[in-house]
Order: structure tokens, then C-alpha cells, then sequence
């Protein structure tokens, strides 16, 4: 495949005063996207600054797969079908065309009506209707998103979903360390935990109402769950050395996580609801990064049981391994996509860290990335991208790749350290 | 074809929520309606006033002790200081704390291992020198509190450090 620059496009995305810091820059598309037109969604009733067409817009073109038509080459900004005229849009070169207007609902909420259009084929796709409060303009804008996406690609769309991260300031020698969310853009950051103690490895469960983390303000690392919806707070672990590397099991009930209490790391179960924990290997090696694979019966990890990092798989209820990885001398921090099959990971050639995919079946090693010190990569719960963390100058980023390396963009946040990144669930 | 995977979509949407209930009446099978609910989320709180990141006592001595890359092994120049620290351990016990840390590169919490066994080197050595091992507590940082800035080999051997507290 080749793929072209597709030129550094700053997409300027309006948002609430939260949201200040991430600038989107896609620095590598597709070299056969799909033209589409958003045209201005009429949206007057609503006293917002939020510009619906311009999230979507924003939206479709960071997934690589799409090109967006300039809205001042636009001859028309029809807002319902039938005011359509498709030879506008064909001389444009558009293959779709969304177009949508919002009302105000009886309650007080806003509603977008929205049809997608084949332009080539003259019809219409489908009409769909969104509805939320002023403050849920951006929900709604990546609900239009999704159901474009997912028409036209046949891909669920997750623009819906959200980003965990970490971020770290150093201000006249101490230290600020943040657990935020953000929406899957990087918009609408919220801080959901600071601390002048480190924290670590945030991981989303799979109801994405929770996330577990690692946090050391007892002076020591603990691993905690915190309920994002009510910010209830529970500290699952408290034992001497290592408590990190936390994985939800796929029903939620359990957690993987690593301690050292027994003299190094090794992979525990933790049953949450009854607190008891199960060791799952033994090894005088470093055993950590545990993940969980979707048959809930096995875990990938990462150990330097063979004399350099490499990723294994542990079968839970026989505590059978198996190296998995021989490709490099470095293979850490395991990372499946949904589809249980492709495996993103560290590793390392020569004296870089790339994120690179693996096939779990043929396997097949793809590096992924060309930056330099790249790490926690966290794959999106479509499976079409995946963030990680990396580099600008002395600045960590986070940065998002298509499995298929054609995509590449970068959110850059203006203040501090950003890093590992963890891509929720789907949400809704 | 399409048209169900619009309808799986929205049965998913119905699923689960988060941030948001959401329900979904298609009408037919070209129209639909998904409606979000107004909820937000919270931010946490720690207590973590009573942490003091402690000084580093040196009482003249070295009280850090550097290693090479990937490595744990205790270099001739920490010896020599840890040998003076171990005397003076056993001729007026006090509990100290040994912190690991590692450089950036490599995997966050495979460096939070790292930072374990240089520590633990550091507290086996104590302990051969007839230091109480009950007196020493070993706690990893990893990478995450840098000593020095910068991706590059000076910064990087700056903070492949035990610090003794």
C-alpha cells in the first residue's frame, strides 16, 4: 500500500473553556478516502458554540477514511432531504452528503434530524434523530459521526468513546500527577484524581463506568477503583512491594495485577467481591503487564523469563505458559484488539521502541510506529485505531495509528507529561 | 445488510450506559432515534497530605547509587559507599527506605520491576553487611519520578538510581 502526506491539518475544534489543549493533526491518511460533505447543520435554536458539522467533520477525518468538502466551496447548505440537489454535490466530487437541522423539543432538550445521501446513486440512506441537553452538544455530534462511519464503512463507529490518561507538571520541584478523561478527540477533559504520588496504569472496566489504577498517595502503591459516575473510591490492594499492572477481567469480577510480595512480580488474580486473591505464576523472573484474552481463560503477560522481555500466555486454570513473542529483544505490554486475534505491543529494534502489531495466528509482526520511545498502546473497542504514548521534543504525547499504519495523528496537550493512554469500551 | 447492522448498533445502544441512558425507537427501518440523558463525571479525592517525600539524609555519605542500563548489578563506587552506610546502620539502627527508579525507555510498569530488583540488590547487600532486613522497606517508582529531564543518555543514567532515605 502507499500511502500520502496528507498535509498537516489543523482541524480547530470550538469547545467549552475545558477544553483548550488538544490540537488534532491527522499527519498520514488514506490515499483512497471517501469524499463527504457535512453541510452546516442548522442549529440556531441553541445557544451553544459547539458547531455540530465541524465535530463531525473533525471526526470523519482523523478516522483516515474520509475527505471532507470545504464548506465554503459548499454551493448550498441544505438541511433536509428534499431540499437536496445532487448535481451540486457531484460537481463537488462528494460521494455522500449529510445534512440535518435542529429543533427544540417540547422538554427543552435539542434534537438533530440528520439524513445521510448518496450522492451517486441520488437517495437517501437513512434519517436518524439525536437528542440532548445544551451541554451534550458534542455527545450528539459524535453520535451523528458514528452512524455515518458505520453506514459507510460497515465499522462501528467509536467516536462516542473516551480516553484515560495520565499527566504529569513538575512546578518548582514538586510534582502534580493527574488521572483524566477526555472524549475519544481529546476534548472535554476531566480530572478525575490528582496527586502529588505518581499514578499508573489506569484501565477502563468493561461496563466503562469504572476505572482501576495504580496510585502510590499512601506513600506506597496500591491499586484502586474509582466509579467515574459517583467518584467512589476503593483501595483494592495494600501489600508490601509491587501492586500494579491492574487488567478487569471480561465480566468484570475480577482483576489481574501483579505484586511482589512473595520477593518479585507475579501475575495475581483478584476476586473483587470476596477479596481473594490466586497466584498465577511462579518465577524468579519478572512476570507483569497482565491481559486478559476474551475466552476469560487466558492472559497474556509480559516476562523476562527467557532472558529478555517477551510476551507469554498463561492458561488461568492450569498456570500453563507459553512464549508467544520471539521477533526482537523487547516485546512488552500486551494489548489485544476486540478481535481477540491482533496483539499491539512494545517493541523494541535496535535501540527504539515502537508500538507494533502481532498476529496472533500467523504471526506476523507489523511495526506500526517511526517515532522513537513509543509505549501503552490501547486499542480502540472498533479495532480500527490505536493510542499510544510518545515523544515531541522532551514532551510525552499521545498519538493514535491505524492498525494498518495508514492513519497517524497526534493529540498534543500544551501543558506537562501526557501518557498511557486507555481507550474505553464502547459507552453507549 | 445495512440496515441491520443499524439495528444491531442501536440494540447495542441500548446496552449500556454510561455517562448516559440511552434509548432507541426505530421507526422503520430507514428512520431512528437515539436520546442521550444528562449526567457527568466526577473527580476523586486523595489524601495524601501526610506523604513527605522525604530529604535525602546523606550525613556526608553517598546516598545515591546508580546503575547501568537494563541492569541491577551495584557498581565498585556504590559498594564503597553502601559499606559505610552499612556501618553506620548497625551501630545506630533506624528504618531507612531504599527507592527504585529506571529510566524512560521500556514499558512503565516493566520499569517499576526494574526499579524493584536495583533496589533489592541494594537492600541484599545491606543485609550481607549485617543490616537488619526488618529495618528496610523497598519501594519501586519506575520511571515516574524522573531525577533528570531530557530523552537522552545523561538524563537516562541520572535516573537509573536507588536512593537511600
Amino acid at each position: 500500500m502507499r500511502y500520502k502526506i496528507v498535509a498537516l491539518l489543523m482541524l480547530m475544534v470550538f469547545s467549552s473553556s475545558s477544553y483548550s489543549e488538544l490540537v488534532i493533526r491527522v499527519t498520514q491518511g488514506n490515499d483512497k478516502p471517501t469524499k463527504i460533505a457535512i453541510a452546516p447543520i442548522s442549529q440556531g435554536v441553541a445557544k451553544t458554540s459547539e458547531d455540530i458539522s465541524r465535530i463531525v467533520e473533525a471526526d470523519l477525518q482523523r478516522s483516515g477514511l474520509f475527505e471532507t468538502i470545504e464548506r465554503r466551496d459548499m454551493l448550498a447548505f441544505p438541511t433536509r432531504a428534499k431540499d437536496v440537489y445532487y448535481r451540486d454535490w457531484r460537481l463537488l466530487g462528494a460521494e455522500y452528503l449529510v445534512a440535518g437541522q435542529m429543533q427544540m423539543l417540547p422538554d427543552g432538550r435539542y434534537q438533530v434530524e440528520f439524513s445521510l445521501l448518496n450522492v451517486t446513486g441520488q437517495k437517501t440512506v437513512f434519517t436518524h434523530r439525536v437528542s440532548g441537553s445544551l451541554s451534550q452538544m458534542r455527545d450528539l455530534s459524535h453520535l451523528i459521526s458514528d452512524k455515518v462511519y458505520e453506514e459507510i464503512t460497515g465499522i462501528r463507529g467509536a467516536f462516542s468513546t473516551r480516553l484515560a490518561y495520565i499527566t504529569s507538571v513538575r512546578k518548582n520541584g514538586k510534582y502534580s500527577y493527574r488521572l483524566n478523561v477526555s472524549d475519544a478527540d481529546g476534548a472535554r477533559e476531566k480530572l478525575i484524581l490528582e496527586s502529588s504520588q505518581p499514578i499508573m496504569s489506569p484501565a477502563w472496566s468493561n461496563s466503562g463506568q469504572e476505572l482501576a489504577y495504580v496510585s502510590f498517595e499512601t506513600g506506597r502503591p496500591a491499586i484502586f477503583r474509582q466509579n467515574l459516575v459517583t467518584a467512589a473510591r476503593q483501595q483494592l490492594t495494600n501489600f508490601t512491594g509491587i501492586n500494579g499492572a491492574p487488567s478487569w477481567s471480561p465480566d468484570d469480577r475480577k482483576l489481574a495485577l501483579v505484586l511482589s510480595k512473595d520477593g518479585n512480580p507475579e501475575i495475581y488474580l483478584l476476586e473483587i467481591e470476596s477479596k481473594k486473591f490466586t497466584r498465577l505464576t511462579r518465577h524468579f523472573a519478572i512476570d507483569t503487564e497482565p491481559t486478559w484474552m476474551p475466552d476469560s481463560k487466558h492472559l497474556l503477560f509480559t516476562s523476562d523469563r527467557g532472558g529478555t522481555p517477551q510476551i507469554y500466555k498463561l492458561n488461568i486454570a492450569s498456570n500453563a505458559t507459553e512464549r508467544i513473542t520471539f521477533a526482537g529483544n523487547y516485546n512488552a505490554r500486551p494489548s489485544l484488539a476486540p478481535d481477540g486475534r491482533t496483539l499491539a505491543m512494545v517493541h523494541r529494534t535496535t535501540d527504539t521502541f515502537h508500538i507494533a502489531s502481532f498476529d496472533l495466528q500467523t504471526g506476523r509482526m507489523i511495526e506500526l510506529t517511526e517515532t522513537r520511545l513509543d509505549e501503552s498502546p490501547t486499542v480502540a473497542p472498533n479495532g480500527a485505531m490505536l493510542m499510544y504514548a510518545t515523544k515531541q521534543g522532551d514532551r510525552g504525547v499521545l498519538a493514535a495509528v491505524s492498525l494498518d499504519a495508514g492513519v497517524r495523528y497526534v493529540l498534543p496537550a500544551s501543558a506537562g507529561d501526557v501518557r498511557e493512554p486507555a481507550w474505553s469500551p464502547f459507552l453507549r | 445488510m445495512k440496515m441491520t447492522l443499524i439495528k444491531s448498533g442501536l440494540t447495542a445502544l441500548m446496552m449500556t450506559a454510561f455517562l448516559a441512558g440511552c434509548s432507541s425507537n426505530p421507526a422503520d427501518d430507514q428512520q431512528g432515534s437515539t436520546d442521550i440523558e444528562d449526567t457527568s463525571l466526577q473527580t476523586g479525592q486523595v489524601d495524601d497530605s501526610g506523604i513527605n517525600d522525604g530529604s535525602v539524609d546523606g550525613m556526608g555519605m553517598s546516598n545515591v547509587f546508580y546503575f547501568d542500563y537494563d541492569k541491577a548489578l551495584l557498581k565498585p563506587e556504590s559498594r564503597a559507599a553502601l559499606l559505610e552506610h552499612a556501618e553506620a546502620l548497625r551501630s545506630s539502627p533506624r528504618n531507612i527506605r531504599l527507592e527504585g527508579h529506571g529510566d524512560e525507555r521500556g514499558t512503565r510498569e516493566y520499569n517499576i520491576a526494574l526499579g524493584e530488583r536495583r533496589a533489592n540488590a541494594v537492600k541484599e547487600f545491606l543485609v550481607l553487611q549485617g543490616v537488619s532486613a526488618g529495618l528496610i522497606e523497598v519501594i519501586s517508582y519506575g520511571e515516574e519520578r524522573a531525577a533528570a529531564y531530557g530523552s537522552n543518555e545523561e538524563a537516562w543514567s541520572l535516573n537509573r538510581r536507588v536512593e537511600l532515605k
